[in-house]
């Protein structure tokens, strides 16, 4: 198998690029941390890099909105690039303000034709930044990130990741087009109120991807969970696993170009 | 309208109603009508009218001739969110501004980074502008009297400390930065001044020195013969300041008439570390944090800051600056480390403090907590760094002086752990612009607060930027990596004037003034030196490498300019526009100063007899410490930092089954892939203080390694931090009891073994009402952390299996003096707990040793609330009963129940051992105080016999529930 180059996206206030990066490395990838400003600089730096993450952070300080800075410098400069880059294959991914960041960016189809807004990551529903570890229900859908229907455990931390939708009907359709990839359930696979959906997300969203399965994000950091003693009750368990649950969804992106 | 006026836009953005598909909410209106409730029944009291609700909204100023599509992209593509808010823009003094509108705007010159953020994503757009301001507003009924709305405005909808508050409609005089400055050289003829006017410069003009240092001044200009100018003088208050020079606890001493050999801190903790001598301490209260060794490759480091008056008076600023100021003492430690994780402790007076009893000046003490959380959260998670450990005390005492202790602890590779700048290094400031922000932060500091200091020091509150900083560390840490530079320090109280100064001492340095980069016009050259704007550091960097240093941060959008040079000859020469303003010998700037002599006098008295109420049932009494303030939950804290950031925790804050219950101490891994570890914890308790100082202090130094030992560090691979905040030392009694308190960390840490590598003071904590001062009580806080050898053998604290062993280990005294069962029963008396290095070292090293063997399934620290609330706390995070049986309890004395169960006797631990190891396990503790007091049951409940029967049986549930009841 070639080796798959990873371009983890550094920008002022990214702060989660170095175990996003660990993360890939784990999975067999080749990674580099690089500043948006090279990629600004030269655009064709992003050539040899088959998947393009947006990592976790506070882009530009969320100062105006989460995400937004940085998701308008993704659309108005290097929008066409990164269209270009998805549509040849590749892939990209964004973990938390990553989401943030791609949903303000229009690279994940949350738009209608007319750039009318159909969905946002708000406020959290009780107001406050939460740090916890939530069940995520993973559904293959169109996604190439994801290969199994199955459970996954790992952190959110976040103040802006109530996924709001302008209607019902943008919900149904993501449902009904295989882009709902991740949702808050309990450990058992239920629905619930908080804290088993931590933010209030619609239809209890934690990642979608776009329409071609090649972008996706989430709002809950797989990164943070790739070795068995991140886990939050490791010491009451008997025999450790091998690994933690967040890194397949790294394993699995390397192994889409295998 | 004329050419020459330049358009101003206000986009108002406002939330949308929550719908069923639109499950949001407006943070910003639910607080603010919160809090004008709270409000109402003072307000409507005063003013005869009810509070009314308002509508609140954000907005963005914007002075720029834009055409309309142009506006209207900003407003509704980039500053507003249209799915959950909608937004009007206006023009100002074209419209209607509704009556009784009020828009609070940052005050002229203070830091505003959101606008900063928005004007750079309008650039994006490929659109400029001149100026950007953001701004919240509220809008109130018109009926409401404009009396009304004065006395609310200051209390519930602005801090006037950093905002405006403006009436009706805005006007450019609002929006004013700075203006232009002229420059004149002042000289403040000292040479003839008497007594009486040394004493008013030095309090007219915010120095805060005494007479006898005035007069040293004075003396020291008559003999240069000449007179010295405002620069000058401002140099020296700065370097002389407590904050800076701690000359209080390092100066000459008395206790009880018997003089001390060097400084209290020389003789105490100082001494401790040097007589202990240990290898893997490599270097010890030098650098901005003390540094010990970690592995083969890194090095840790620590340090703890307080920041108490800036947060009295602008709580979310001054805990957010706080935060951001020791990270920077840690990027500036050795040259240049990064920090892997924060700690944060507070103290405030009760959430629940009554309106109308609050002295003038002060911010209610809800507000201030809710405050300096919010700012400890913005900084540390912005940053990166995880926050893993904490603490939060209650005494009605931190009414008008709330504590804040923020700490960092980073990781710093071996070779990287000493710096020396060298004659012909440039000084580069690299980082923030400087502004009017923080001007006599380390004066101000090192004074008293009293009802006025709002508007008199508002100046010294300053605010932070997060990201700033960010990319400030990112470029640091490369270009240390690339040897760019041969000394780093930060910018902190002082500014560029300790900074330099302090780089500088052994060497001499030249600082052209009118190189710095300012953030809006008009600061003297007075206020560039002293200038405590955020986000700064100074680096000496060969200029052989500044090309390279420059490009590096041009590249990631960090400013770095040159600002002088560092020049041999042991002169510190400022210069404004080729004009020199000051020239002083380092020598007298660092060692000028008169010692001044403190008096300590002991106010100990032998402990009162124990009272107990007849009616006291020790159910209820562990029900209430459950939710006393201290010792209930504080996830709501918790929650909002981000403790999983950096991907190193490994025992988290919130551990258990439904990870709720309270860890003793954190354990993370910060180097990726390596199973080495440190563990975080501290020891407070100001509460004992009142009973004994040197049994508070040697309690919490012992609750410190204590915590640390109960995960899995090792005891003698640790180091200790010290912070005292004590009230104004010039008392001989309050001086004696920082006495007291010292001797116990000279005696405890030498008798554990564990060395003191850093620590901080912060004295003065007053404040003065007209009825007399509110002294705080005495409070130390030790931080401690250790090595954890391999993270995979960390234990958490929380109950994990039904018929597992329940042993005690460490000895059981009659001691309930400041306890928790006191303060919750209304006993008094009581002798305060005592520390036994020689028992205590034995029982430190066993517990290590079975956790490192693995026989250990839970462990938790006795401290407030003793045996009653660490059982109690075990069972409810583990989701299981405990079953115990106080007849085998080891204690000193035949004791009654009660004792028991809630004495806070120090050294003393809960293990939760297998029942086929537990022969081992008491082996291995051979004739240390140790018995297997109960199990670990399937039914969720707590029960206690003792000598006569059942002594209480509750419910974990329950428990639980007192545990968890709201904070906020």
């Amino acid at each position: 198998m070639a080796t798959v180059n990873v371009l983890v996206l550094r920008s002022p206030g990214a702060n989660c690029d170095e175990e996003t990066a660990h993360a890939f490395q784990l999975a067999g990838a080749n990674t580099d941390q690089i500043h948006v400003n090279r990629l600004l600089d030269e655009p064709t730096t992003l050539e040899k890099y088959q998947i393009l993450c947006v990592p976790g952070g506070f882009s530009y300080g969320d100062d105006v909105s989460a995400g937004r800075i940085l998701g308008s410098l993704l659309e108005h400069k290097l929008g066409d690039l990164l269209k270009a880059f998805r549509d040849r294959d590749r892939l990209i991914l964004g973990i938390c303000n990553g989401f943030q960041v791609l949903i303000k960016s229009g690279l994940l189809d949350t738009q209608d034709d007319s750039g009318k807004l159909l969905a946002t990551l708000a406020f959290n529903r009780h107001g406050r930044f939460e740090t916890r570890w939530v069940h995520l229900r993973m559904r293959p859908g169109c996604c190439a990130f994801v290969t199994e229907d199955e459970i996954l455990e790992m952190p959110i931390a976040h103040a802006e990741g109530n996924f709001v939708v302008e209607s019902r009907s943008f919900l149904d359709s993501l449902t009904e087009s295989g882009r709902m990839i991740a949702t808050y359930v309990d450990n058992e696979g239920k629905s619930g109120d908080f804290p088993v959906n931590p933010n209030g997300s619609a239809g209890d969203v934690a990642g979608i991807c776009d329409k071609t399965g090649r972008v996706f994000a989430l709002m809950p950091h797989p990164e943070r969970h790739v070795i068995p003693t991140q886990h939050p009750r490791w010491t009451r368990r008997g025999d450790q696993p091998t690994e933690g649950d967040g890194l397949r969804l790294f394993r699995n992106a390397v192994a889409f170009f295998g | 309208m004329a050419s020459d006026v330049v358009t101003l836009w206000d986009i108002n953005i406002r939330h949308l109603p929550e719908s069923p598909e639109r499950r949001t909410i407006d943070n910003h209106s639910q607080q603010t009508n919160a809090d004008l409730r709270e409000l109402g029944a003072i307000a409507s009291e005063r003013f005869g009218e009810d509070v009314p609700g308002c509508e609140t909204s954000r907005g963005f100023l914007l002075e720029a001739e834009l055409a309309a599509e142009e506006i209207e992209r900003i407003a509704h593509r980039l500053l507003a969110d249209t799915v959950i808010e909608t937004v009007d823009v206006t023009q100002i003094d074209r419209r209607e501004v509704p009556a009784n509108t009020i828009t609070v705007l940052p005050k002229p010159g203070v830091m505003d980074p959101v606008a900063q953020s928005a004007r750079q994503a309008i650039a994006t757009l490929g659109i400029a502008v001149e100026s950007v301001r953001t701004y919240r507003r509220y809008l109130f009924p018109a009926n409401a009297s404009a009396k009304l709305l004065e006395f609310v405005a200051p209390r519930v909808l602005a801090n006037e400390a950093i905002e405006q508050v403006v009436f009706g409609e805005l006007s450019a005089e609002h929006l004013a930065l700075g203006s232009s400055y002229t420059f004149e050289r002042v000289v403040v003829p000292i040479s003839t001044m008497d007594d009486a006017a040394l004493e008013r410069l030095s309090r007219e003009g915010q120095l805060f020195l005494n007479l006898t240092e005035m007069r040293a001044i004075r003396d020291h200009f008559v003999e240069q013969n000449r007179e010295p100018t405002d620069i000058e003088l401002e140099t020296i208050a700065q370097t002389w300041s407590e904050h800076c020079s701690h000359k209080t606890l390092r100066g000459p001493y008395t206790y009880e008439g018997e003089p001390g050999e060097g400084g209290l801190l020389k003789d105490t903790v100082f001494k401790v570390t040097k007589d202990l001598d240990l290898d893997w301490c490599v270097s010890v209260f030098e650098d901005n944090a003390g540094i010990i060794r970690f592995d083969d490759d890194w090095n840790i480091c620590f340090k703890v800051e307080t920041h108490n008056h800036p947060s009295a008076i602008e709580p979310y600023g001054g805990a957010n600056t706080g935060l951001g100021g020791v990270i920077r003492d840690i990027l500036g430690t050795g040259q240049g480390a990064k920090p892997i994780c924060n700690t944060d402790v507070f103290c405030f007076a009760s959430p629940d403090y009554a309106y109308e009893d609050l002295p003038d000046g002060v911010i209610h003490p809800a507000r201030v907590m809710r405050g300096v959380v919010s700012g400890v959260r913005d900084y540390g998670n912005r940053m990166g760094i995880p926050t893993v450990n904490g603490a939060v005390c209650f005494d009605e005492r931190y009414l008008g002086n709330p504590l804040v202790f923020c700490g960092t602890v980073g990781l710093l590779p071996k070779e990287r752990s000493f710096k020396s700048p060298k004659p012909g290094d440039l000084i580069v400031a690299l980082g923030g612009r400087t502004g009017r922000d923080g001007i006599h932060g380390a004066t101000f500091s090192s004074g008293e607060l009293h009802t006025e200091s709002e508007s008199v020091s508002g100046g010294a509150v300053q605010i932070g930027n997060a990201i700033t900083q960010k990319k400030l560390m990112d470029v640091l840490l490369v270009a240390r990596d690339r040897d760019l530079f041969h000394a780093v320090t930060d910018c902190g109280a002082g500014g560029f004037s300790s900074a330099v100064g302090e780089m500088g001492e052994t060497i001499g340095a030249h600082v052209t003034l009118d190189s710095a980069s300012l953030k809006y016009e008009g600061l003297s050259y007075t206020e560039i030196w002293i200038s405590e704007a955020q986000e700064r550091m100074v680096l000496a960097v060969p200029s052989d490498n500044w090309g390279e240093l420059r490009e590096l941060c041009e590249s990631e959008d960090v400013e770095a300019l040159v600002l002088g040079t560092f020049e041999e000859g042991g002169q510190l020469l400022l210069t404004y526009q080729g004009e020199t303003v000051g020239e002083l010998s380092m020598k007298f700037l660092h060692d000028g100063r008169p010692n001044i002599v403190h008096h300590g006098k002991s106010s100990r008295t032998p402990p009162a007899p124990l009272e107990v109420p007849s009616d006291v049932k020790p159910g209820k009494a562990l029900h209430g410490i459950l939710g006393s303030l201290n010792v209930r939950s504080k996830e709501w804290i918790i929650r909002q930092y981000d403790f999983e950031v950096q991907g190193s925790s490994v025992v988290k804050p919130l551990v258990g089954e439904s990870e709720d219950g309270p860890s003793d101490a954190a354990v993370i891994a910060p180097v990726p892939g390596s199973t080495k570890g440190v563990a975080v914890g501290c020891g407070i308790n100001p509460r004992l203080a009142d009973a004994d100082c040197y049994a508070m202090a040697a309690s919490v130094i012992d609750e410190a390694i204590r915590n640390i030992v109960a995960v899995g560090g090792d005891p003698d691979r640790c180091a200790l931090l010290d912070n005292f905040c004590w009230g104004n030392t010039e008392r001989p009694e309050v001086f004696g009891t920082i006495c007291e308190a010292a001797f116990a960390c000279r005696d405890i840490a030498k008798g554990y073994g564990t060395p003191f590598i850093s620590g901080k003071d912060s004295l003065h904590n007053e404040f003065q009402t007209p009825d007399g001062p509110i002294v705080i009580p005495p409070t130390l806080l030790i931080s401690a952390m250790a090595i954890v050898h391999d993270v995979r053998h960390a234990v958490t604290m929380d109950l994990k299996k039904n018929g597992n062993n329940l042993i005690l280990v460490g000895l059981t005294r009659d001691e309930l003096g400041g306890s928790h069962f006191n303060l919750v029963t209304g006993a008094t008396g009581g002798t305060a707990p005592t520390v036994d290095t020689t028992v205590g070292r034995s029982i430190f090293e066993a517990v290590h040793r079975a956790i490192g063997e693995g026989m250990v399934r839970s462990c938790h620290d006795l401290s407030e609330g003793g045996l009653a609330v660490a059982v109690a706390e075990m069972a409810f995070a583990g989701e299981l009963g405990a079953a115990i049986d106080l007849a085998d309890v080891p204690t000193s004395e035949k004791m009654d129940a009660m004792t028991i169960l809630f004495s806070e006797s120090n050294t003393r631990f809960l293990l939760e051992v297998p029942q086929e190891k537990t022969d081992r396990l008491l082996k291995l503790f051979g004739d240390l105080p140790i018995a297997v007091i109960g199990q670990v049951t399937e039914a969720k409940e707590l029960s206690v016999r003792g000598a006569g029967g059942e002594v209480l049986r509750e419910s974990i549930a329950q428990l639980k529930q007192s545990w968890q009841q709201p904070l906020k």
